[in-house]
């Protein structure tokens, strides 16, 4: 009996990204949750700028490729124009999403557009080579943070889950990480409720991975692992940050 | 008994199915060369693997099927 | 005949963009355009349409990008600086072979300008509408009739050669009143095989993308794409001649300006002046042929702007510089008297002594 084998949504083509990335097990995430729901002839990606710039080489579902930081609004566009049929999902990291993008992201969760958006946080622009992401944490070394992220300079990182927790528009927004077996299985879970909430027109759901970068981070993809845990989570905490459905059956 | 079988030409030798495993059964194969330049995971004992697909669910390119 | 109603030019293109099948609006609030977004703010919800206020200008491009992607015919209106902020999204949606109607209803420049009419982007429609390689068909209407005409062609054309046709109008084309009529055959959308609406499981999935790494790949999208620009540059040019047989001098003006300038041909024309004008209906493909013709005759060209000079070199390079083309304009907001236009005919039927 198979009990684990690639996804049907996931097709046979080799992935792009560095030894040891998390993208991919995000793709197989995004993927097992299509095939579990049905919704893999339903549904129509959306790729962003960056290193997953490709992703839409490695889905077997409709895929469009966004200009930097466009995918909600892209998306808001696919699922208006056939609401009832158009399963739509955004996959975008943290330069495209909480800087370039961050005017999509903030109107597409005020508007609570029915998608679901997989945000991928490593804390640093990749596919450009390393640079300061929105989300590179205070003091970190990066291409154009040579001696550390330096706040009084160029701010803070903008920690996007708590942020859009402030609005009145989202659905379900939720921090997972991916660095164990354990955190994968809770990344699926809230992944698959956020696909789940747009079947039942529940509304903007974003499912915020943090994820590692073990080749611009500097380190083996082992070490980028145990670097989340204690670098990276203690600044983004995991946890739900809004689950309107819930608080309200919590309310009855 | 379960069977593990890898795409091993897809393998980028990451290691972190080698850490992955309970039983510490895995390890990339230090004689061997895949297509992409890198030393491919592979299972040192077959029989002693239980099947728990640990290994597979941290592989970020898929490339590891979990039969039981 | 068909009734007539009247209309605004705004007006008349949100109707038209209706019957001919658009019912997905996305735009962001600039004058002098706006009265496109508030009709079909009004109309979309009752025809089972989307009216969509975006965030930006960036916002509503993209999600006319993303209709496009799934097939259905979708617009988007602005003016100049709003146009400007779209040029992102007009180069993708070129790179993806995408198909989509815009509207520019043009306002005075640089920068924020002003809100009173202007052609001054001329060169940014027909040259410069985004980065990288590519062409919009850009369509120039002179009539509240031309505005929605020219609407139901725009979305025809865009669909039929999967690329963005762009109205370019001016503040006093939205802004005025006409009797039009809407009595059109509307050509049904072609099948889009390629569009992302998902796979059902029964094909291949499909890709809507302007990414390839590989220049060799790029290279041959680009000479692909220019072959068709090339048929569009040979069978799809319009224009409209007027009293040019004969003509000593000729006009070239489109829009406003070519209203004026029929004006000042019949002035002319009555104190014995040989002149006759070419009115641009289509600027890209520019319709070099009637130039070519007339400069066989003709001692001199006018080209009559709301701008400091742009068509001009479409002028200049389709007349083969035979004769000499001089400017006659205002900007900023300014339009052409008919006056100015006559004293500009009378300058160049004296062989141009001041």
């Amino acid at each position: 009996m198979v009990v684990f084998d690639k996804p049907h949504a996931l097709n046979d083509m080799p992935m792009h990204y560095c030894p040891g990335c998390t993208h991919g097990i995000i793709h197989r995430l995004v993927a097992e949750v299509l095939d579990e729901l049905g919704i893999e002839g339903r549904a129509i990606g959306i790729a962003p700028v960056g290193c997953s710039v490709m992703a839409y080489n490695y889905f077997n579902c409709d895929m469009i490729e966004a200009a930097h930081g466009r995918a909600p609004a892209i998306a808001t566009g696919v699922k208006r124009s056939d609401p009832e049929n158009h399963v739509v999902f955004t996959y975008q990291g943290d330069g495209d999403l909480a800087s370039i993008g961050m005017a999509e992201t903030v109107h597409a969760a005020a508007r609570n557009e029915n998608i679901t958006v997989i945000f991928v946080n490593n804390a640093i622009y990749g596919m450009t080579g390393g640079q300061m992401a929105p989300t590179s944490l205070p003091g970190q070394v990066t291409q154009t943070s040579p001696y550390g992220r330096d706040v009084n300079h160029c701010g803070y990182p903008i920690r996007v889950c708590e942020m859009l927790s402030q609005l009145e528009g989202p659905e379900y927004l939720e921090r997972v990480t991916v660095n164990s077996v354990k955190n994968i299985r809770n990344a699926k879970k809230a992944i698959k409720k956020a696909f789940q909430n747009q079947l039942d027109g529940k509304g903007f759901s974003l499912v915020e991975v943090v994820s590692s970068c073990p080749t611009n981070w500097g380190m083996t993809p082992q070490a980028a692992l145990k670097w989340i845990d204690d670098n990276m989570l203690p600044y983004y905490p995991l946890g739900v940050y809004k689950d309107r459905s819930a608080a309200k059956e919590e309310a009855k | 008994m379960a069977k593990l079988t890898f795409k091993t030409d897809n393998c980028k030798g990451c290691g972190l199915c080698v850490d992955a495993c309970p039983k510490k059964l895995l390890q990339l194969a230090k004689d061997k060369i895949n297509k992409k330049g890198h030393h491919p995971a592979e299972i040192t004992d077959q029989a002693a693997c239980v099947g728990c697909a640990f290994c597979a669910m941290m592989c970020p390119d898929c490339i590891i099927k979990v039969e039981r | 005949m068909a009734d007539k109603v009247l209309m605004k030019g705004n007006e008349a293109i949100a109707e038209a963009a209706i019957l001919a099948g658009c019912r997905h609006y996305f735009g962001y609030p600039i004058t002098p355009q706006t009265e496109i977004a508030a009709y079909m703010a009004k109309k979309m919800p009752k025809i089972g349409g989307c009216f969509l206020q975006a965030e930006s200008e960036i916002a509503a491009i993209n999600m006319v990008y993303g209709v496009s992607s799934t097939g259905k015919r979708v617009m988007t209106s602005s003016s100049s600086p709003g146009i400007a902020l779209k040029s992102e999204g007009l180069s993708y949606l070129a790179g993806a072979d995408l198909p989509a109607f815009i509207v520019n209803v043009q306002r005075g420049g640089p920068g924020l300008g002003g809100i009173q009419p202007s052609q001054s982007d001329y060169f940014q429609a027909t040259r410069a509408g985004g980065h990288g390689d590519f062409r919009m068909i850009v369509l120039a209407p002179a009539s509240v009739q031309e505005m929605a005409d020219l609407t139901v062609k725009g979305f025809a054309l865009a669909d039929k050669y999967r690329m963005t046709a762009m109205v370019l109008a001016d503040g006093t084309m939205g802004q005025m009143m006409e009797p039009v009529s809407l009595d059109f055959d509307i050509e049904p959308a072609p099948e889009k095989p390629w569009a992302t609406t998902g796979t059902k499981l029964e094909r291949e999935h499909n890709i809507v993308n302007s990414l390839f790494l590989a220049p060799e790949e790029l290279e041959k999208f680009n000479f692909d794409r220019y072959e068709r620009y090339k048929y569009i540059e040979e069978n799809e040019a319009m224009y409209e001649e007027y009293l040019v047989d004969d003509a000593d001098i000729v006009i070239a003006a489109f829009g406003i300006a070519a209203r004026v300038s029929r004006s000042a041909v019949n002035e002319a024309r009555k104190q014995g002046i040989k002149v006759g004008m070419i009115r641009p209906i289509t600027l890209w493909p520019f319709p070099k042929a009637p130039f070519e013709k007339a400069a066989e005759h003709a001692k001199a060209f006018i080209s009559v702007e709301l701008s400091m000079g742009q068509m001009i070199e479409d002028v200049q390079l389709a007349t083969k510089c035979k004769a000499p083309v001089t400017l006659c304009n205002r900007a900023g907001g300014m339009i052409p008297s008919p006056e100015q236009v006559l004293e500009a005919i009378k300058n160049a039927a004296n062989g141009g002594a001041k």
